[in-house]
């Protein structure tokens, strides 16, 4: 692998910026907790994307000024938000029918490894984790019309996340449509990973280098 | 005449016995009984199965409180992280576990209300979570067989209900209390606010009252907006 290269992999907020310029006007949308609640910030002013939020809000907006705070109202997170102008709340089945019934056109996930079959691994870390903690990611996972998974590229030890096979308990299998990284976005076909773009300064050989399973190229 | 309105935490929890299922709204710190809890803290019921998204927050208030007081033997839960309480018990291996994806769970007490008996569902196909669970193809799709969540009691958070039992509910406050509402043979709510039978518009009616056994007033602080 050459070290001579100079590239800058893109921030969390440079992820969230790259998949919110990929949402149409119109989509209704989940965000999963962690980084890709960011995605939100991103969407351009005037593109009326709505989001929602499992625990029974659709068109959930940005948090709310501080004198402006409503307890009453939280994110899958717990964290306080705002309601936007045309949203709507349902109980927990009926939030629940949206994701599992197909309703939603995108569900933006974090995760631990996606393999090149689709395959997430998000939930937990091993077998034999000591309270395992699924929340509502089986279901958003196999639910939403499109799964979009936004990931660092490799883990801080440096291990590939992009895997041939996932190694810890699978959220979903052949789930995953793309996956926007740190270093490039890749789409999840019939025949296994293949590269959209990668970032300014990288080569498509020391993206692979940075890859477990094997890349394609885009199709020019 | 129809009062399903009682005036004691005591009469609100009169014959809740050892060993039931008690379903507990709220997600996160919104829309959890915990009056209630306190209430059935109080009463005495032990040996119990908790139904809930989390298993309670802080070891000092709402289930967090009744699991650390060792009255919970089995927490079903999709998220049970963030509950030093339960965390300690799951690890003296003192409280059994079930583990069920959050729209598994939801379903599984809409379906009990509706009184199906069973669903299949996509979420969990070929997961951990689905071993030891019948799983069918059907139309080229795995789905993994589900059974209905039934609770001996429902403890839930309402913002304003009358004496018939109607509900309604606050903002995200809402989350699994209709669903439990359905779903126990004993639903008990907590309302912040008590309105005349006939105030509450018809069409913003969420619980009708033939799913409420019991309701108990609660105001437990200033509303943080008109409602």
């Amino acid at each position: 692998m050459s070290t001579a290269t100079a590239f800058k992999p893109l921030s969390r907020n440079g992820m969230a910026a790259r998949v919110a310029a990929d949402i149409p006007e119109g989509w209704y949308v989940n965000l999963g907790i962690g980084v890709p609640t960011l995605v939100a910030d991103h969407v351009p002013a005037g593109r009326e994307v709505v989001v929602h939020s499992e625990n029974g809000l659709l068109g959930m907006g940005p948090a709310p000024a501080p004198d402006k705070a409503d307890p009453w109202i939280i994110n899958a997170g717990k964290q306080m938000v705002t309601m936007r102008t045309g949203a709507s709340l349902v109980h927990h089945a009926d939030s629940f029918a949206m994701i599992r019934g197909g309703h939603l056109d995108l569900c933006v996930l974090g995760a631990y490894e996606v393999a090149e079959n689709g395959d997430i691994a998000n939930w937990a870390t091993s077998e034999n984790d000591m309270a395992p903690a699924v929340g509502g990611a089986m279901d958003l996972a196999v639910g939403a019309k499109n799964l979009w998974v936004m990931m660092e590229h490799v883990t801080k030890d440096g291990r590939p996340r992009l895997v041939e096979r996932c190694s810890y308990p699978l959220t979903a299998k052949a789930a995953v449509r793309r996956v926007y990284t740190n270093l490039a976005v890749i789409d999840v076909t019939p025949s296994g990973f293949v590269v959209r773009d990668i970032i300014a300064g990288l080569s498509f050989e020391e993206l692979q280098a940075r890859t477990d399973a094997k890349l394609a190229r885009p199709k020019s | 005449m129809i009062n399903k309105t009682v005036q004691t935490m005591a009469q609100a929890m009169n014959g809740i016995a050892d060993g039931a299922t008690v379903l507990v709204g709220g997600f996160g710190l919104v829309g959890q009984p915990n009056a209630l809890i306190d209430g059935l803290i109080e009463q005495g019921a032990s040996n119990l199965t908790a139904v809930a998204n989390n298993a309670g927050n802080s070891p000092e208030s709402g289930l967090g409180r009744l699991i650390a007081l060792g009255r919970v033997a089995k927490m079903i839960c999709s998220f049970p992280r963030g509950s030093p309480a339960f965390e300690e018990r799951y690890r003296a291996g003192t409280i059994a576990l079930e583990i069920v994806p959050q729209g598994t769970l939801a379903e599984r007490m809409r379906a009990a209300g509706a009184g199906v008996p069973a669903f299949f569902t996509a979420t969990a196909a070929g997961t951990k979570l689905a071993a030891g669970k019948e799983q069918r193809e059907i139309a080229g799709r795995t789905y993994v067989l589900e059974e209905a969540l039934h609770g001996d009691v429902a403890l839930v958070e309402a913002w304003r209900a009358d004496r018939w039992g109607n509900l309604t509910y606050r903002s995200t406050g809402r989350n699994f209390n209709p669903v439990m509402a359905t779903a126990a043979k004993l639903t008990i709510a907590q309302t912040q606010h008590m309105a005349e039978l006939g105030e509450i518009d018809p069409e913003v009616i969420v619980t009708p009252g033939l799913f409420v056994d019991r309701v108990i007033h609660v105001p437990y602080g200033d509303p943080p907006r008109d409602p």
